[in-house]
């Protein structure tokens, strides 16, 4: 490991010998960027829309890697299991938004936090009980690896990556031309006009919340291969899509997938120097000086 | 309010305060610690009700203030000899002084949901500070000591005995719930009440908004610090796990499920989670996480029960 002396100390030198390690940074940070884009992108439609800040939604990713563990197991394909995890925690976000969420809608915002607060410590205590503390491990569909300078690196890290891209792109042609993605936006820009023109726009936040608890899950069982699988993992990956979503600009979601690939990469290129405990920190340094100097977030046109 | 119902206040505070000092004496150990501790918690519940009920922002960070209060009385208690409990306090003040005037300059720029997240960032950023800086703080295993002893040094001690411990930590509670009351109650009390009813207007008015918010944070901090100095006392150690965000988690649920915006509240709402939880475990066995049936309770106290025990108490009370 290269340490922070060496780093400042040789200057131009480091960088030049060292080279292959910034651009394999760069392809990792890249690779995670897309990843925490479509959880966050979840998370900033949900806000969006229903103005609801959603705690679940670490959870909700976490309980989507799980429901892929299992169908992984039982089926043995893992494209099923992305599948049927998406469909699985969708509904289970939409039997939520039913439950918990519905007979909050008017009331004071930080109730639903309260009340997704509670949901996340129900579903991360829930998958504690049935699957232990044990860290599960989901296996990756294609082994094939490609050589980066020194390093085998694994086709299916850029596969993340595009198929990630790939659901975002879905989903930004479903808001744009889909029916239903446009009763979304026009319940968004406004609510009471468009349950006048007939949108039932209870309907349309559970839908909404479907989608983002899908989008979350499909990222658990995408990413669940590089990680281990645990009942904790949520926090940690809400927490970053927060500050993403923070960073970006609340609801606004080109502004948070911008800003996740931006703090992964800062991530990324940290861990050089740091451990990558200690590089989580960076994203929390950006999050600071955003609030400091544009509150209203990084990628977002200065407001007037 | 009105004279008559001041006098009734008082009546049932002094109820209250003689059946808890009376309680040790007659409870057995294992209650008799578990009443500290619902104390202690209540205290960390209260101090955030300043701003959850009071000022109407939700934090999500108090678990910063409370580790470091924790932290704050570990460093005193290992390095100054002979072991100081009223330095072990000073200590644990200055350090949750210093974090919250830190996160009250930076959150209370954000309102509602911004203002719960960025709180809820900054404690991860104490969480990942102290779990990762092993030489000073333990690491994972955090810091063990030794129980100072009660009184003034040099003059006149008396060892902590359980029930000494519960009687120190019901005065420090009581004391703070006063301060905390008369705080609230004061103008300035008034003015955190009137940014929560209306920010804007009370802008307009012409108070200095963000210099009230930034006084309650560090206000609330200091308080929560004071908790984590007295559950230092009661555990004899510093553990990073109580600079997570589960502590924070726990202390909004304590404010909801008692009754937000009124001191007394939290306390009811902490015995009642740690009741819950006790009751679970007996119930379900300590393998079962107890979240499981508290979370659902929590989940239909905020939909049907806003306003916390207390606030349906008083409901029921005046129909």
């Amino acid at each position: 490991m290269f340490t922070m002396g060496d780093a400042i100390g040789s200057g131009w030198a480091w960088l030049a010998a060292h080279g292959d390690i910034i651009i394999i940074q760069t392809v990792n940070g890249i690779v995670t960027g897309m990843i925490l884009a479509l959880i966050a992108s979840g998370l900033t439609l949900i806000f969006g829309i229903m103005d609801v800040v959603n705690f679940a939604h670490g959870e909700l990713f976490m309980l989507g890697a799980y429901v892929g563990v299992v169908v992984l197991a039982t089926s043995g394909s893992f494209w099923l299991a992305l599948v049927m995890s998406t469909l699985v925690v969708a509904l289970i976000g939409a039997a939520l938004q039913i439950i918990t969420l519905r007979p909050l809608i008017g009331r004071d915002p930080l109730n639903t936090i309260l009340a997704t607060f509670g949901i996340s410590l129900v579903l991360q205590n829930y998958a504690l009980w049935q699957f232990g503390p044990v860290p599960r491990k989901l296996d990756e569909p294609i082994t094939g690896q490609f050589v980066l300078f020194y390093l085998a690196y694994p086709w299916y890290r850029l596969l993340i990556a595009l198929l990630s891209g790939a659901i975002i792109g879905g989903l930004y042609l479903f808001l744009k031309h889909g029916t239903y993605g446009i009763w979304i936006r026009a319940t968004t820009q406004d609510r009471v006009m468009a349950q006048a023109m007939g949108i039932p726009v209870p309907w349309v936040y559970t839908g909404v919340f479907a989608i983002g608890a899908g989008m979350a899950a499909a990222s658990g069982v995408l990413f669940g291969p590089l990680i281990g699988i645990n009942h904790a993992m949520g926090l940690d990956w809400v927490l970053k899509a927060f500050i993403v979503v923070v960073v970006g600009g609340m609801g606004n979601l080109g502004g948070s997938i911008a800003a996740s690939i931006f703090v992964s990469l800062l991530e990324a290129y940290a861990a050089i120097v740091v451990s990558p405990a200690q590089a989580v920190i960076v994203s929390f340094v950006v999050l600071i000086l955003t609030l400091l100097f544009r509150p209203t977030g990084l990628f977002v046109p200065t407001p007037k | 309010m009105s004279k008559r119902s001041n006098k009734s206040f008082w009546i049932a505070f002094c109820i209250v305060l003689v059946a808890l000092i009376i309680a040790p004496l007659v409870l057995p150990e294992f209650w008799r610690r578990f009443l500290t501790e619902i104390l202690i918690w209540g205290l960390l519940a209260m101090s955030s009700d300043l701003l959850i009920g009071y000022t109407g922002m939700v934090s999500f960070g108090h678990s910063a203030f409370f580790g470091l209060g924790m932290y704050g009385a570990a460093a005193a208690l290992l390095t100054v000899k002979p072991a100081n409990l009223w330095l072990a306090i000073l200590y644990g003040l200055c350090g949750s002084a210093v974090v919250a005037g830190f996160v009250a300059f930076f959150a209370t720029r954000l309102r509602d949901i911004y203002f719960a997240i960025t709180t809820l960032i900054f404690s991860q950023i104490f969480y990942v500070v102290i779990f990762t800086w092993t030489e000073v703080t333990g690491g994972e295993n955090g810091l063990n000591f030794t129980r100072p002893q009660l009184g003034i040094p040099g003059i006149y001690t008396v060892p902590f005995t359980p029930e000494m411990l519960h009687w120190f930590v019901l005065a420090v509670v009581t004391a703070s719930y006063l301060i905390l009351r008369r705080i609230t109650q004061s103008p300035f009390g008034m003015v955190l009440q009137s940014i929560r009813e209306n920010e804007a207007r009370t802008r307009a008015i012409g108070y200095p908004v963000e210099r009230y918010k930034i006084v309650a944070v560090m206000l609330s901090g200091l308080f929560a610090g004071l908790a984590g100095v007295l559950y230092a006392v009661q555990n004899r150690f510093a553990a990073p796990d109580f600079v997570y965000f589960v502590v924070s988690g726990e202390a909004v649920i304590y404010n909801v499920m008692g009754g937000i915006g009124t001191l007394v509240g939290p306390i009811v709402g902490a015995g009642f989670f740690l009741g819950l939880r006790e009751l679970s475990s007996r119930i379900f066995g300590d393998q079962f996480p107890y979240l499981i049936p508290v979370g659902v309770i929590f989940i239909a106290m905020v939909i049907f029960l806003p306003q916390g025990l207390l606030g349906f108490a008083r409901r029921w009370l005046n129909r």
